[in-house]
Order: C-alpha cells, then sequence, then structure tokens
C-alpha cells in the first residue's frame, strides 16, 4: 500500500509538469492548428534560465535556504524571459509564414528547436556540461504518512502548477482576451471580420504558453536539480511525452491538455513500479497508439464550441 | 554550436589535407616530419567530462614525448574529434581520422557503446586502435587491430561485489542500471553473478534509461526490498540523480558504482547525497608511489585540477602507443597492432600493464569513497589468481 501511494504521489508531481508543457502545445495547435516543436526547447530554456539565475543571485550549491520569495522572483523572471522568447519567435519566425502551407510552417517550428538547442550550448550561453541547480526551494519531508513521504517540493509543484492552471482556465473562459482566443482558434477570418487583433491573439497565446513551459521548468529544476546540459535527448522526450498528453487530452482542448499531463503521469510510474521499469516510455507511447486507434481526437476532444 | 564547430573542423581538415598533399608534392616524396594520431571522444554531451580528461591526459604525454625528442625521431601531432557522446558520431569520427586524416593510430573512446562504434571502423581500414577506458569485454573482439589498457567488466563488477561482501559486510544488494549502455548492463551482469557467488542476495534488479530524471518509480520498489547497498553502474550524471533522489526517499544505504562515476562532475550534481558513496577505479590520486604523484604535480600545472582516472588512463594508452611505435618494425597497420598486443610489464601511472591475448589489459582496481566532494583512496583489490 505504501508503494502504491507513494507512487500516485510521484505521479500526481511529474503530471502536473506535462500539463503544463502539454497547455502550450495545446493553445498554439487551436490558434494556429500546427505543433510548436520549439515548444519543449522553451521548457528546456525555462528550466536553464531559473538556473543561470539562482547562481546569479549567490544561491550556492550547499548554502542556506534563501527566503521563499527567491523562489518566486526566480520563477517570474524566468517566465518573463521565456515569454518574450515565445513572442520573438513567433514574431520572426512563424509570423511570416501565416500565408504559407501549414508543412513549411512546421519544418520552420523544427528549425527553430534545433536553433534554441544548439544556441543553448555555447560557452556563454549555457554550456555542454550537466549543472546542479541550487535548491532555491527548501526541500524536507512535509509528512511521512505510515512510508508515504510527501516532499514541500512536489508539494510546492503541485500547488502551482494547479494554480496556474486555474489562472488560464479562468483567463479563456472568463475574460474578453480569452473569447478572443476561442474565436481565433474557432475561425481566424470571421474573428478578424469582427475586429479582432488576430496578430494580437496569436503573440499573446505564444507568451502565455512559453511563460508556462517556462514555470514547467523552474518546477522541473527544483524537483530533478541535476540539469542534462539543453541539447540533451532526454529534454526532447520529456517534450515529447508533454506532446502526447496534449493529444490524449485532446489537442487543441485546455482541460484535456491538464488531464493527458496527470494522466501520462500515472501511467509512466505505475508502469514503472508494477510492470516494468524497463518500458516506462512503451506505456506513454502505447497509450498514444491506442487512444488514436478509439478516440482520435482524444479524451475530451470532442466537436465542442471551446476549442482553443 | 555543433554545426559551428563541425563547419571548422571540416575547414581545417581540408586544410591539413591541403597541407600534407603540398608537402609531399614540394618535397619530392619526403615523408613529412610529425607522426599524427587521432582521438575520438565526448568532448561535449553529458559524458563530455570523459572526453575532456583523456584528451588532456593524451596531450600531456605528447608533450612530454614531443619534448625529448618524439618518436622514432619524429614530432607526435594529435588530431582530436567530438563524438558528443553518440554513437553515430563515433564511427564518422574514426572514418574521418582515418581516411582524410590519415592518421597511423586512433586512441578513443571511453563510453564502451562508442568504442565499439568507432573500433568497427578502424577494424575495417586496419587502423590499430587503443580504447583507454572502455571495460566491456565485447570491445576488443573486433578484432586484431583493437586493444585496451583498462580492466574489464567481469573483473569490475566482481570487484564491486567483492567489496560490498567483505568490506561492506552487505548481505542483500539492490542494482539500478542504465539499459541503453553496454557498459552499465555488463557490470550489472558481472556484480548480480559475484554477489550471489559470494553468498549475498540481489533483492531485485531496476533500469532506467540513460539521461532519465525521474527514478522515484525504480527507488520507490528498491526501499521496499530495504538492501544494504545499492549498485548504480551508470555513468556520473545519472549517478548523481541518483543520489539525490535516493537521499530524498529516505534510503541510507551506500552506493556502489564503476568507474562510470569518475568526474568532478559527480560531486557537483550528487553534492551532499553522494558523500559516503563507493566506486570502482583504474587509480587514485591519492596512490603515494612516485610515477603517480609525478604525472598528478604536472597534470594539474597544466590543467589545474587533479587528474581523474580518466585522465591518467588517456595518458598510459598514448604512453603504451608510443612504446608499441618505438618496437615496431613499421608504423603500418599490422605491425603497429603486433607490437602493442606484445606489451609486457609497461609501467603506466595505472599500474603496470601487460596486453593479454585477446588485447586486454590484466591489472589490479582501487575503490574510492566519496568524501568531502573528492573520491577518496579506500582499499585495492587484486584480480583473482
Amino acid at each position: 500500500m505504501t508503494k502504491f501511494f507513494q507512487t500516485l504521489m510521484d505521479g500526481m508531481a511529474v503530471g502536473s509538469l506535462y500539463a503544463l508543457i502539454a497547455l502550450g502545445y495545446t493553445m498554439v495547435y487551436g490558434t494556429l492548428q500546427f505543433i510548436n516543436f520549439a515548444h519543449s526547447d522553451i521548457f528546456v530554456l525555462g528550466a536553464w534560465i531559473s538556473y543561470t539565475i539562482a547562481v546569479a543571485m549567490g544561491y550556492a550549491l550547499a548554502g542556506t535556504h534563501p527566503p521563499l520569495y527567491a523562489g518566486i522572483l526566480i520563477m517570474l523572471a524566468a517566465m518573463a524571459t521565456c515569454g518574450v522568447a515565445g513572442f520573438t519567435i513567433e514574431r520572426l519566425a512563424y509570423r511570416p509564414l501565416r500565408k504559407a502551407p501549414r508543412l513549411n510552417v512546421l519544418i520552420t517550428a523544427i528549425g527553430v528547436s534545433l536553433f534554441l538547442q544548439n544556441v543553448g550550448q555555447l560557452k556563454w550561453i549555457f554550456g555542454t556540461q550537466p549543472q546542479r541547480m541550487p535548491s532555491v526551494l527548501e526541500d524536507r519531508v512535509l509528512a511521512n504518512v505510515a512510508g508515504v513521504q510527501i516532499h514541500l517540493v512536489d508539494i510546492i509543484g503541485i500547488v502551482t502548477a494547479l494554480a496556474l492552471m486555474l489562472v488560464l482556465d479562468w483567463l479563456i473562459f472568463r475574460t474578453r482576451l480569452g473569447r478572443a482566443m476561442r474565436a481565433v482558434s474557432h475561425d481566424t477570418s470571421v474573428a478578424a471580420l469582427m475586429g479582432i487583433n488576430v496578430d494580437a491573439v496569436i503573440s499573446f497565446t505564444f507568451v502565455l504558453g512559453s511563460s508556462l513551459a517556462a514555470a514547467a521548468g523552474f518546477l522541473y529544476a527544483m524537483k530533478y536539480p541535476g540539469l542534462n546540459q539543453p541539447a540533451h535527448a532526454t529534454w526532447v522526450l520529456l517534450g515529447l511525452k508533454a506532446f502526447v498528453a496534449a493529444v490524449i487530452g485532446g489537442i487543441g482542448n485546455i482541460r484535456g491538455a491538464m488531464l493527458g499531463g496527470i494522466l501520462i503521469g500515472f501511467i509512466e510510474l505505475f508502469g514503472a513500479a508494477y510492470l516494468s521499469p524497463h518500458l516506462r516510455d512503451i506505456y506513454v507511447f502505447s497509450i498514444l497508439i491506442l487512444v488514436l486507434l478509439v478516440r482520435p481526437s482524444g479524451i475530451l476532444g470532442t466537436t465542442v464550441a471551446e476549442k482553443v | 554550436m555543433s554545426l559551428i564547430v563541425c563547419r571548422t573542423r571540416l575547414t581545417s581538415a581540408f586544410a591539413l589535407f591541403l597541407l600534407s598533399a603540398s608537402l609531399a608534392g614540394c618535397g619530392g616524396g619526403g615523408k613529412s616530419e610529425t607522426i599524427l594520431i587521432g582521438h575520438f571522444g565526448s568532448m561535449t554531451g553529458s559524458e563530455a567530462t570523459f572526453g575532456q580528461s583523456t584528451d588532456n591526459g593524451i596531450r600531456l604525454a605528447i608533450k612530454e614525448v614531443n619534448a625529448a625528442g618524439g618518436v622514432l625521431g619524429k614530432q607526435i601531432e594529435l588530431k582530436t574529434y567530438d563524438d558528443q557522446g553518440k554513437s553515430q558520431e563515433a564511427g564518422t569520427a574514426v572514418t574521418r581520422l582515418i581516411t582524410s586524416d590519415k592518421v597511423v593510430a586512433v586512441l578513443g573512446e571511453v563510453a564502451s557503446s562508442l568504442s565499439l562504434a568507432g573500433g568497427r571502423v578502424a577494424q575495417q581500414y586496419g587502423v590499430p586502435m587503443i580504447s583507454p577506458s572502455s571495460t566491456n569485454p565485447t570491445v576488443t573482439q573486433i578484432g586484431d587491430m583493437v586493444s585496451r589498457v583498462c580492466f574489464l567488466d567481469p573483473f569490475q563488477g566482481w570487484v564491486a561485489a567483492k567489496f560490498a561482501r567483505e568490506n561492506l559486510k552487505a548481505q542483500n544488494a539492490a542494482i539500478l542500471y542504465d539499459q541503453a549502455q553496454a557498459y552499465s548492463k555488463g557490470l550489472m551482469d558481472a556484480f548480480d553473478e559475484a554477489f550471489k557467488e559470494m553468498g549475498g542476495t540481489i533483492t531485485t534488479i531496476q533500469a532506467y534509461t540513460g539521461g532519465d530524471q525521474d527514478f522515484s518509480a525504480q527507488l520507490t520498489t528498491i526501499r521496499q526490498t530495504n538492501p544494504d547497498v545499492i549498485f548504480v553502474p551508470g555513468y556520473y550524471t545519472d549517478a548523481g540523480n541518483v543520489s539525490i533522489q535516493v537521499r530524498k526517499l529516505g534510503l541510507t544505504a551506500p552506493l556502489l558504482g564503476g568507474d562510470g562515476w569518475d568526474s568532478v562532475k559527480l560531486a557537483e550534481i550528487g553534492g551532499s547525497s553522494i558523500e559516503g558513496s563507493y566506486f570502482t577505479n583504474h587509480y587514485s590520486h591519492q596512490n603515494p608511489a612516485p610515477e603517480v604523484q609525478n604525472f598528478v604535480a604536472k597534470y594539474k600545472s597544466d590543467y589545474g585540477q587533479i587528474p581523474d582516472g580518466l585522465a591518467a588512463l588517456g595518458y598510459d594508452a598514448a604512453r603504451l602507443l608510443f612504446d608499441a611505435m618505438n618496437r615496431a618494425p613499421s608504423l603500418g597497420g599490422k605491425d603497429l597492432a603486433a607490437a602493442i598486443a606484445s606489451t609486457k610489464n609497461f609501467p603506466g601511472v595505472t599500474g603496470k600493464i601487460t596486453i593479454d591475448a585477446e588485447r586486454n589489459a590484466q591489472k589490479a582496481a582501487v575503490v574510492l569513497e566519496m568524501k568531502d566532494g573528492v573520491p577518496a583512496y579506500v582499499t585495492t583489490i587484486e584480480p583473482a589468481p
């Protein structure tokens, strides 16, 4: 039973991070109908920017516990930086191709992804070495219920992820801007006819998705402080799993992405804990195949009106 | 970055080609005044310190031999290519070293999977290759061109098991290995077999894929089996990450690893979590023998850091190669490979090296303990007679 609840806890912690990344994939798909392959690199950027800021702020490896606001500050700074990066990428790489065939944009996205990976490896950016993220948030065992350990970092991660998702949900379904986003995702040209500034809405979508990915990057770096170098295959795999989460939930559907992320977290960890750890990536991708066969539009991806 | 580097390397390779062509042209078929040897290694990537340390060791050996007049009266020149820790790149790097740079011998790699990729190419072209530190048995089984100056995984796994049983008095051991690495799998098999043979119990064998950052499912399973020691025969980045999560989960058993842990990065990433864990290695920089201390001092003054085992093996591999060049009737592939294979009792900083009939080195291993971020010498374990 201990194992079951520990796995549940870990699955939730991993899943909420997948969900945060999946949101960016799904939002861009909702508005532009293309898969932004550079999104996982924005997530990596978020993690590495958090590292850079934390080191610049002088939080040494085994130093004292920095105050809580330091963590919040670093996360917000990473979110802002990645928001700007997302905006710039959309403006420079994707907007000129707005009228081009969709395949061109897709290939450009792969190009942007390679560009970010390789620039990130430069000596004066992040370098080619793995680094240890300073522990900005205090990590201790909050509670130990019959051997099930509940870590502060995991709780902070889950709570932050859920809070951000709630804010996003409110933003999209309860505000004018959100309504504009939904309108653009519904029908870009009609939305433009109704006086919606489509370019601004698309830019905003990228900023939003990128800053959520940055938040995920920060939380990830807190949970797994040994950061792999920016072009490591692990990051690509993580991005792919988040993408699978978006597809499983129903690509283009915000709530679907959240559900898909958490589901993937559970599938991966329960599979690894109870079936075999050798195949943990395989469970995730098998589920993808299954969903695509049985329910190609994803779990929540019905023909609902709200598609963003 | 890799794109840019490739471009400049290509250009320099091309320039070198032009240069050698022009030299040959004007010298009336005269020989060049240098002997070119090649090194392929992971200069970038998550095992970057492997390639960099090895390269430093090789360069130190070359500097010394050149200062002493070179080999056969010629200066040695080194060409290094980065394989980024990827096996497809390793094959390409060796092909380029042999076909376009025309090196007489190749040194590399650390990771067994990459030595296998590069070794097949070297064998195909008939150019001798010495792996400084690949410990998987299959590496030298490629053919007569490939040899090595380090011990093998079955021996290393046996040493780890012996140390766990006799020094740590461990009865139960759990294993967490990297299923994507031939090296890790080889050590796992050897440890599993030896530990059981010595009367211990393996509680569970769990796997991860190199680069994974989440080990919670595997470690939760391991925790349930309550082992006395956890054998983690992976590379240092992963081992550091594993150690963090092991301690987070409240497991107190020491971790035990192999020479893949040997990097200054292990302590940087693992921090306090890796303290008190052990790994088997090729040499200890704390060995008081004069040749070791001499090497450590020279390395420190050149590179500003303590040489790890991979630097020492790179140094030994290069020096053993020069020794073989001096003994070989010619620098042709067959002659040179035969000279390398007939090496007896070569005094290396990692111990006396004798190349056996399978072109493997017979030598002892040391066990180190992580103490205050530095691997401290614990004991030496000799091969079973």
